[in-house]
């Protein structure tokens, strides 16, 4: 599979005024065709920074950035804004023309490309298809709602034919079922048109929903790179840690309690692991924070629990899930 | 009032409305571009130019500062040298339009201001040129408070035209100076001011409600 992006030792240092600050440090990625790639880190992490790198908003310190076999950094400015038709956009922000129909910020991209009416009124007309907002043509983005207007930034970034879609934050001004809708357009997107996606996201439940793999950004560093599956079931990195572990379980109740977080990625969770716990063992535990759900009838996602203080029962409980094939890491 | 002073009020009013016209005119024929220059070369935009922006923000300023009374006598020879007097209602458009091209500028470069910078972020990662983003994006966007700010110029250049009656310009103001003030004709002095002032909140309010009409956000 061809490399859309290869980043080598990508350091970025904005000097201002005398005071240097390090926003990315030595990073190296390749992003791969027809993938959903994401970024996350916590907001400062200098994830954007890195996403607008790809298209050369942002120009490198050091190292390089390759568009397939384009050196980003050699690039004319002409033949910059040539190479920035394939590589679309969308932001938080939604960033429509407000004082523009719904029609005509989709056209935007085509008239830049010096595509003529009516084949650039036709091709817009099939990207407000593709994000089902047909009737809303001639509406002023003002009168739409977050969801739509995300959706209009959608069939705009379609409308040049890209080859990859860089997403900064699309989901993050969104309510959590508006999310989910907005997702799933991108997936039905890369799935169908074999668009690769890059998601920029400070939030886990983004990249757990669609990516295929996924870089953490911690402090301007690439703490992580991997199959997010993997990255998910056995995160590495204190950043990784971070991101993936509950944002706050309780506390232990006592002070020798031992937390330890279960990760369900497959069938497993349509036993019902704790109560066969209870009844095998006679060990008792109490769950503390679980985050599941049932993808097509198998269950995602984890639990923490808080096992007992004794020693030996605590090695009994972890046996048993690792047993039954599930991921246990501790937590504390 | 008699026959005569109500005729020269009926064509101080057209000539009022003419130099006002013709100089708001000519001051946004120069000082748009000019306040897209400004917006345009300041720091951290499209084209970032610190000598140009430093240089015409500076004459700009010092343009902006003189008292227009001044601006008035200074301009006496450049106007004659122009339109070949500097008497009447034709000679007072070019103080009138120098005198304004500063404000206008100042006027539209904070009016461009207010576009949000993602909606040029957004045009840049679209590989749209400087100029296409200017025409395409900004101004657009800007249009609605272009034309709040253009509603203010215009009733700033009326106000200025009746001071043009000083130095020999015709209009409403010339007619309150002459009659009113070196002949102590009061009831010509009030006439005349309350046509201005209605001249003024018919511009103001036009300009308000078009402005309102043209802004979708």
């Amino acid at each position: 599979m061809a490399n859309v992006f290869e980043l080598e030792h990508v350091t970025k240092v904005y000097r201002n005024d005398g005071n240097e600050f390090t926003a990315l440090e030595d990073v190296s990625l390749q992003i791969e065709e027809g993938e959903i790639f994401g970024i996350i880190g916590m907001s400062g992490a200098g994830k954007s920074t890195l996403v607008r790198t790809l298209n050369r908003l942002e120009d490198v310190t050091e190292g390089t950035v390759r568009f397939y076999d384009d050196d980003l950094a050699s690039l004319t400015k002409w033949e910059l804004r040539q190479v920035r038709h394939s590589i679309s956009m969308i932001f938080q922000s939604f960033n429509l023309l407000q004082q523009r129909t719904v029609i005509q910020n989709v056209e935007q991209p085509l008239r830049i490309a010096g595509v003529r009416n009516p084949e650039r009124r036709q091709k817009a007309l099939e990207m407000l298809e593709i994000v089902g907002l047909t009737e809303k043509q001639n509406v002023y983005p003002a009168r739409l709602s977050g969801g739509q207007r995300q959706r209009v930034a959608i069939a705009r970034a379609l409308a040049s034919d890209p080859k990859v879609l860089l997403c900064d934050e699309a989901t993050s001004a969104l309510d959590p079922k508006i999310t989910g809708e907005i997702l799933d357009l991108l997936k039905k997107i890369n799935e169908e048109r074999k668009l690769t996606i890059v998601i920029i996201t400070h939030e886990m439940s983004v990249v757990e929903k669609i990516c295929d793999r996924v870089a953490i950004i911690d402090n301007g560093n690439l703490a992580e790179l991997g199959d997010v599956k993997e990255v998910f079931r056995n995160p590495k990195s204190q950043a990784a840690k971070k991101l993936v572990f509950p944002s706050n379980p309780f506390d232990p109740s006592k002070p020798d309690g031992k937390l330890i977080r279960l990760v369900f990625d497959g069938l497993e969770a349509s036993e019902p692991f704790i109560a066969n716990l209870v009844e095998q063992t006679g060990k008792k535990v109490n769950i503390l924070s679980a985050n599941t759900r049932s993808v097509g009838g198998i269950g995602y996602g984890q639990m923490v629990l808080e096992l007992p203080e004794d020693r030996e029962d605590q090695r009994i409980i972890i046996n048993f899930f690792r047993n039954g094939g599930l991921t246990v890491s501790e937590v504390n | 009032m008699s026959d005569y002073i109500i005729q020269a009020i009926k064509d101080g009013v057209f000539e009022t409305l003419e130099m006002t016209f013709f100089s708001s005119l000519f001051a946004y024929i120069i000082g748009l571009p000019l306040g897209l220059i400004l917006y345009a070369t300041s720091k951290g935009r499209l084209l970032s130019n610190r000598p140009v922006n430093v240089i015409l923000g500076t004459v700009v300023n010092i343009m902006r500062s003189l008292p227009f009374l001044i601006l008035l006598v200074l301009l006496i020879p450049f106007t004659r040298m122009i339109v070949g007097t500097s008497i009447g209602t034709t000679a007072s458009i070019v103080p009138l339009t120098v005198g304004t091209i500063p404000i206008v500028a100042r006027m539209v470069e904070s009016s461009l201001e207010e576009v949000q910078p993602g909606i040029i972020e957004a045009a840049d990662s679209m590989g749209a040129s400087p100029l296409y983003i200017i025409i395409h994006f900004i101004l657009p966007e800007a249009t609605p408070s272009l034309l709040q700010g253009a509603a203010i110029n215009v009733a700033t250049v009326l106000g200025y035209s009746a001071m043009a009656g000083v130095i020999g310009g015709g209009g409403l103001g010339a007619i309150a100076l002459q009659y009113g003030y070196y002949r102590y004709q009061k009831n010509v002095l009030w006439t005349t001011v309350a046509l201005l002032v209605v001249l003024v909140m018919i511009i103001q309010e036009s300009g308000g409600i078009i402005a309102k009409k043209t802004r979708k956000s």
